[in-house]
């Protein structure tokens, strides 16, 4: 799946983007924040605490219990700040 | 109708609400957010969720049409840096009478702000940090639902 990132999580990453193959154990978006935060210390900064994060699949926002399921596009970011 | 934009280009203020009248309201209501200097603020940065972003400003444009009678939306909302007395973003509604104008557009920046995937980060001279949503946005958003 392709992932995107915005605000202080692309910075941590690094990236605003990147393709990923997560393990079948990686389940929801909590799960698959959980399987980032070990991928570097990049990732482990941006996901340390999914408190702080929300989340959107194919463009639409998600609460993060929410499943993958045959997600294409996943974004991780901070709450939204607009106006 | 509907106009929704997303641009770095300044807010032409005028002729927005100048085209709002022209749908033959009897009332134009209007938003607009100007980026404030508070505590040192130089300049704002707005990043936004390209493809995204259009769909959920559409979508609340709709809502507003279908909940209210009105004959015209536009929501514009600037991405890039601005500095201090630019305007960040413009909320019009045109409706036959005052009420349905003034609370459509006070429905659309309060969920504007949480529904719209939008950052902001502050300058301060040459510091730069991401602003955090706040709480009383949410709030303001909630009680619209319903």
């Amino acid at each position: 799946m392709e992932l995107l990132y915005f605000a202080w999580v692309r910075e941590a990453v690094g990236v605003g983007q990147e393709r990923v193959d997560p393990p079948e154990a990686v389940y929801n978006v909590a799960d698959l924040i959980c399987w980032l935060a070990e991928q570097s210390p990049g990732h482990a900064a941006a996901f340390a605490d999914p408190t702080k994060l929300r989340a959107a699949i194919d463009q639409r926002f998600v609460p993060l219990d929410t499943p993958l399921g045959n997600a294409k596009e996943v974004a991780l970011f901070p709450p939204v700040t607009g106006g | 109708m509907i106009r929704v934009s997303i641009d770095p280009a300044p807010i032409e203020l005028a002729m927005e609400l100048a085209a709002l009248e022209e749908r033959g309201a009897g009332g134009v209501a209007s938003f607009t957010g100007v980026v404030r200097g508070d505590g040192g603020v130089t300049a704002l940065e707005l990043e936004h969720y390209p493809g995204m972003t259009e769909d959920a400003l559409c979508t609340l444009a709709e809502t507003a049409m279908d909940r209210w009678s009105l004959l015209g939306v536009t929501i514009l909302h600037r991405v890039g840096r601005m500095s201090v007395g630019e305007r960040i973003v413009f909320i019009g509604t045109a409706a036959p009478h005052r009420r349905e104008a003034l609370e459509a557009c006070a429905y659309l920046i309060d969920r504007l702000k949480t529904d719209a995937p939008f950052w902001k980060r502050e300058w301060r001279g040459e510091a730069a940090s991401w602003v955090e949503a706040r709480a009383s946005d949410e709030a303001a958003a909630e009680r619209w639902h319903g």
